[in-house]
């Protein structure tokens, strides 16, 4: 695989990329770089258009407008068999005729290439199926036939692997498995991967960048962790993980820092980490950045600090940690998370509790009560 | 008693097997019969004669080649029509999809007397010469609906991703049919052949209908019946029967052997795999 290494491989771009089915756009002037050699991961619920997205890259769906290039080659009018890119399918979609020795060489027998067993049994190896080669692919579990698709794509030296959904068919405890496995291919070949899932803990723990996608376009770009630390909309703050979110109005900005005014309380946020443009803010808060305290220790809260109170109405333990369901003043349920650092000492239900935080973990976004509500239906509806 | 009560199961099935098959039993022991009188009905003595001179009737081998002529001429074209039907009905949206996949039952479910006469009405007053050319047109006709039922099954069973797959692999629409969709129907295409094929052979109906001076093996079998059916007969459809048989026999050795090959390969390669043992 070392010369594999050395190949010049080279980034994807997407520009302006429409596709319309009737007036319906699926995706929408989306515009992308896909770093060369990175592993991508497309992220969003059902219907958001990632699917799709991949669907043209491989070549399989045509652009209403737009074009797709790999460095500098425009690939947008080729056909699926001409681009060097390869899929491994949600339904791996292996030849159920063939064994698994000509399902791997199939790419390799198309191209014309003669000598084919030396790339094939290299593959299998790589994927460790070499005992396998023999048979067909209902004979495989779904992991090692999982592993035969991404095999059979791989064989071909893409310069793009698309993988769509890979994982979706296998059990949690395989689909860890797998997780662990693709990234070593990955690491392995030094292709760039481009993943669709509506995982985001599947996205998080292979990707080095996620793009989050919703009703068509890109919400949110960058790598898991600044993702999550800091999004930028209050559909990445709910589809990427949890949040606590309030609705304000700004009141005031003192220098680097911004004061929130909602539902009566004062909420101190960054103002490097404020996207909204305007006097409307969202104030923002990931549950396992907020402290539970009782009513009496109020002093033990560091000051600058935000602070709510409120009643706890559900407790449940999950090993290593603690989650908390916290009814506010104005009918607000927010989330805690508490790692079980200490023995016992649990707030229960019914407790008046005081829940503080570091404004440096807090964020704030565009929008106002109304957002909220509708972004909060639409990913239960979506996924 | 009590053994019956214990095997009643197999006891009724060996019923209905022995009612399926004393039918075929009795024409391949009467055509080792050496008749008294001009009807084989009743056993005499034994005898090859029908065997080895199994063209001994004048007209029998005769009608016997024309069907098969007549089946395979039409089976040929129906199932290269129907499959290529089946492929656009499956395949594409176009005006008129659904009534065509409507009327392309109706030959099967109109009575063969009513489709045999109004080919004929047709044909005379198309003044086209009544031969073996009118019962392939009809032949085709019929058989042609059983094709595309089998073979649409087989593609509507097909996932779309195996296509889409083999052009994502470098295959044009040429190679994607070469190596992909046709191996996979293939099966339903043959078993629709083969089906095609028994119809238009035993077709008597609208065969006589449109067949003029022309006698298939079925229609010699009815004329026959009228003066005494020949032993020679009896022999022709044991060998037709045989040679089905055999077909069947062979495809469920081949596919056994490949399986049985198949496990030993993997029982000796499990060991130094980790990986699961199916349990087919």
């Amino acid at each position: 695989m070392g010369e594999r290494l050395q190949r010049n491989v080279e980034d994807l771009h997407l520009s302006n990329l429409t596709k319309k089915f009737g007036d319906v756009a699926a995706v929408d002037d989306l515009t992308l770089t896909i770093p060369a050699g990175s592993f991508f991961a497309l992220l969003g619920a059902s219907g958001c258009g990632k699917t799709t997205t991949l669907r043209m890259v491989a070549g399989l769906e045509d652009p209403t407008s737009g074009r797709i290039a790999i460095g500098e080659k425009d690939i947008t009018a080729l056909r699926a068999f001409q681009r060097p890119v390869n899929t491994v399918f949600q339904s791996y979609a292996l030849f159920p005729h063939l064994d698994i020795f000509e399902n791997v060489a199939f790419g390799l027998r198309r191209r014309g290439i003669k000598k084919v067993e030396p790339a094939v049994n290299a593959m299998l190896e790589l994927v460790e199926l070499a005992p396998m080669a023999r048979r067909k692919p209902t004979q495989l579990s779904g992991g090692q036939q999982q592993r035969v698709a991404v095999a059979r794509a791989l064989i071909n030296e893409p310069d793009v692997l698309l993988l769509d959904e890979p994982l979706g068919a296998l059990d949690l405890k395989l689909r860890r498995q797998m997780q662990i496995e693709l990234k070593r291919i990955q690491t392995e070949v030094g292709t760039t991967f481009v993943h669709v899932t509506h995982d985001q803990e599947e996205a998080m723990t292979m990707a080095d960048t996620i793009a989050v996608m919703n009703a068509g376009r890109i919400e949110q770009l960058g790598d898991p962790a600044s993702i999550y630390e800091l999004p930028h909309t209050v559909f990445v703050a709910n589809f990427l993980g949890q949040s606590n979110l309030f609705a304000g109005t700004r009141v005031a900005t003192n220098p680097g820092m911004l004061e929130v005014l909602a539902n009566g309380v004062k909420f101190l946020v960054p103002t490097a980490r404020n996207s909204a443009p305007g006097d409307e803010v969202i104030v923002g808060i990931r549950p396992e950045k907020m402290t539970v305290l009782d009513i009496p220790d109020r002093e033990k809260v560091p000051s600058g600090n935000n602070a709510l109170e409120g009643r706890v109405v559900d407790v449940s333990y999950a090993g290593v940690s603690t989650q908390y369901l916290i009814t506010l003043a104005w009918g607000q349920n927010i989330t805690v998370f508490e790692q079980n650092v200490v023995v016992g000492d649990r707030s229960s239900v019914g407790d008046q509790v005081l829940v503080h935080w570091s404004p440096e973990h807090t964020f704030g976004l565009a929008g106002g009560e109304t957002l909220l509500a509708t972004t909060a239906q639409a990913i239960a509806a979506g996924v | 008693m009590r053994w019956i009560r214990r095997h009643f199961i197999g006891f009724i099935a060996i019923l209905v097997l022995v009612y399926l098959f004393v039918p075929i039993a009795v024409v391949a022991v009467l055509s080792f019969n050496n008749p008294e009188g001009k009807y084989n009905t009743r056993w005499n003595e034994f005898s090859f004669d029908a065997w080895t001179n199994i063209c001994g009737v004048p007209g029998v081998c005769d009608s016997f080649v024309i069907s098969v002529r007549i089946g395979i001429i039409s089976t040929l074209v129906a199932t290269i029509l129907g499959t290529m039907i089946a492929f656009g009905l499956v395949r594409y949206r176009f005006r008129g999809r659904s009534s065509t996949n409507l009327l392309i039952f109706l030959p099967m479910a109109t009575p063969e007397v009513v489709m045999g006469a109004s080919l004929l009405a047709l044909f005379l007053n198309l003044r086209f010469p009544l031969g073996e050319m009118t019962i392939i047109i009809a032949h085709i006709m019929f058989t042609i609906s059983f094709v595309v039922v089998t073979v649409k099954a087989r593609l509507q069973g097909m996932d779309p991703g195996l296509e889409e797959a083999a052009r994502d692999l470098y295959a044009g629409p040429g190679a994607t049919f070469r190596f992909v969709t046709f191996p996979l129907v293939a099966p339903g295409i043959a078993g629709a052949a083969l089906l095609g094929f028994s119809l238009s052979f035993d077709d008597f109906i609208i065969s006589f209908f449109n067949a003029g001076t022309v006698v298939t093996f079925p229609i010699y079998i009815w004329g026959a019946a009228q003066r005494g059916i020949p032993v020679q007969v009896n022999a022709l459809a044991t060998l037709v029967f045989m040679i089905a048989l055999a077909i069947v026999l062979i495809t469920q050795l081949v596919g056994s052997r490949r399986r049985k090959m198949l496990e030993q390969e993997i029982s000796r390669k499990s060991s130094s795999v980790d990986a699961l043992v199916p349990k087919s």
